[in-house]
């Protein structure tokens, strides 16, 4: 964000002779009147829903109090209690979810950053069809989520799809035709079908980055002898370590929240090994009609990614103003 | 500079590793909406038997996929609209006054974009139920209750983006304008608008894509009459039957105009977007 001061803020505005006597008042409420839309819209869309949100989760909140919702009883801290308690199966169940999420979000961040980097690396020179890889590459990502995550649970369907006719009827990798969509496979499949709708993501990004690195630099490196691996190490990293920096941060934050793939993937049955957190927190609310302890996770939840994000934020911008100093 | 062996030798690799990746979906989805439900009944095959059309014929009355397809249109595009025109008078007043209360305005349009949607969907819920019980407005099962929640993921990206944007139009511009005289709002629509546009472009693509996609608010804020595309396919499924050609049928129908769109736009959206992270 730029500090320059604006236009008409300046103390002394330009004199001119004919100038006409300054309008102080409209001038400082101008900027007031264009903001409060925006600012009506954040307190209804955000600040009360999550005050509300924040209230909810020390009320009792089931079934009986939905309509009537403001007179539910105080009960301090029981739904986090509840949500928490490992001799239960709510505290199981949810602990479940979240180190399910946990190896989910690592895997899909880990692995579409490494294919969206190969792929922009791969494309970074100029080549015949370069475009249609490009566009190729690209449409996952502009593909609306049901209609991608509705073709690969055909694929991944035991007696239909093409995963196990490949894997079992043409390739024999596998013997017997297994399930992808219950039991322990369902963690692989909703990995799976994360990383295609998000790689491209990363790919894009990475391609904007590699634009504003210029090209003498990997000329005068190569006069120096370095090779295309040292070259990626030393030059192509560390010039897109600001792209790499938010978009870490973006990734992590959408795949650990991420509700509508496993949602459109799994139906509402979801198997215990594709439990993912935000998935989770829907069931335990709109199944059960228990919107206070759904409140104390979700509560948990922003907890939780807050932490982890002000973790990153301190020791990336730390490791910045020390390279600065 | 030239290519070493080994550069194109990683560049084969990655390019047929991931079209292979990509496309396979692709070409499941475009061959099986041409197959007779018999054909994807007996185990999956490569090719259809024979190519038909019917499909597309038939998806319009297994669901009612019209009516979808205008629920989702209606919202989507509502949204759309309402969060770019908001987030482009926020953004310019961010972007060229200093005034109280920026900052703060700022760090929760930042915060609030990283939040869970699950997180707002109950007590938002709740919140319409009660405007409802209270005032008797009815929000839950209608578009405009959906259109607000959509403004959720969309606004706060926009307004985000959009600062970015409008902090690179050089000032002088807007003083240029002041002295011919002209008052803030024609220096908005005449000056920054026109110097943004592919940043606005951009913010529109994005609010479209997300308020297309969305499943969750729309599964629980919706009704039969008020359904969108992406909770109206899931009923193609009967209890005898999944009608998988008519799905698939019907989700590449509402796909194509969206990755068109968007593909067209491409350029636009890949500026915008980076404008903000490279920074």
């Amino acid at each position: 964000m730029s500090s320059l001061t604006a236009p008409e803020d300046t103390t002394t505005p330009p004199k001119r002779p004919d100038a006409r006597p300054p309008r102080r008042p409209r001038r400082h409420l101008f900027p007031y009147l264009i903001i409060a839309p925006a600012v009506l819209l954040e307190l209804l869309i955000h600040i009360i829903p999550m005050a509300t949100g924040f209230w909810m989760s020390f009320v009792e909140l089931t079934k009986f109090f939905i309509r009537r919702w403001l007179e539910a009883p105080f009960v301090g801290l029981e739904n986090y209690s509840i949500a928490i308690d490992l001799n239960t199966p709510v505290g199981q169940e949810l602990l479940n979810s979240f180190l399910v999420t946990v190896g989910f979000t690592a895997l899909v961040v880990g692995l579409s950053w490494g294919l969206g980097m190969a792929a922009a690396v791969a494309l970074q020179r100029p080549f015949r069809g370069r475009g249609v890889f490009r566009t190729l590459f690209l449409i996952p990502y502009a593909l609306p989520l049901y209609a991608s995550v509705i073709t690969w649970n055909f694929m991944l369907q035991r007696d239909t799809g093409v995963i196990n006719h490949v894997l079992v009827d043409q390739l024999g990798i596998l013997e017997d035709a297994p399930f992808w969509l219950i039991g322990d496979n369902a963690f692989v499949s909703v990995v799976v079908v994360a990383i295609w709708r998000m790689w491209p993501f990363a790919f894009l990004m990475f391609m904007a980055g590699l634009q504003s690195i210029p090209g003498e630099l990997y000329e005068a490196s190569a006069i120096d002898g370095a090779g295309p691996t040292r070259q990626w190490r030393s030059i192509t990293l560390p010039m897109l370590a600001p792209v790499n920096q938010t978009m870490l941060l973006v990734m992590f934050l959408w795949v650990f929240n991420d509700f509508n793939t496993p949602y459109v993937l799994f139906g509402s049955a979801q198997p215990p090994a594709g439990d993912l957190i935000s998935f989770h927190i829907y069931n335990a609310s709109f199944l059960s009609w228990d919107f206070g302890v759904g409140s104390a996770m979700s509560v948990l939840l922003l907890l939780f990614l807050l932490a982890v994000s002000l973790v990153y934020l301190y020791f990336t911008q730390w490791k910045k103003e020390k390279r600065n100093a | 500079m030239r290519e070493t062996t080994g550069e194109k030798i990683f560049r084969t690799i990655v390019l047929i590793g991931l079209t292979l990746f990509v496309a396979l979906p692709l070409y499941v989805m475009i061959t099986t909406s041409m197959k007779p439900l018999g054909d994807v009944q007996a185990g999956f095959s490569w090719l259809p038997s024979t190519i038909t059309f019917q499909p597309f014929i038939e998806m319009w009355s297994t669901v009612p996929l019209a009516r979808y397809f205008m629920n989702s249109l209606i919202v989507t595009l509502a949204a759309t609209l309402l969060s770019v025109t908001v987030a482009t008078l926020a953004a310019y007043a961010v972007s060229r006054w200093r005034f109280h209360g920026r900052g703060p305005f700022m760090t929760t349009v930042l915060s609030t974009q990283m939040f869970p949607g699950v997180l707002f969907l109950l007590p938002l819920y709740l919140i319409f139920v009660n405007i409802d019980t209270m005032f008797g407005v009815p929000l839950v099962g209608t578009r405009i209750g959906l259109t607000i929640t959509y403004l959720t993921f969309s606004l706060p990206f926009a307004i985000w983006m959009l600062v970015g944007y409008f902090d690179g139009i050089p000032r002088e511009l807007d003083q240029a304008g002041k002295v011919d005289g002209a008052g803030n709002l024609t220096i908005l629509l005449r000056i920054i608008l026109p110097a943004a546009r592919p940043g606005i472009v951009a913010v529109a693509i994005y609010a479209f894509m997300t308020a297309w996609g969305e499943v969750l608010f729309a599964s629980v804020l919706t009704t039969e009459d008020t359904r969108t595309l992406a909770v109206g396919l899931q009923q193609y499924s009967t209890q005898t039957n999944v009608y998988w050609n008519q799905v698939l049928a019907a989700s590449l129908a509402v796909s194509i105009p969206v990755v068109a769109g968007f593909l067209m736009m491409q350029k636009n959206f890949v500026a915008g977007l980076t404008a903000g992270a490279v920074k």
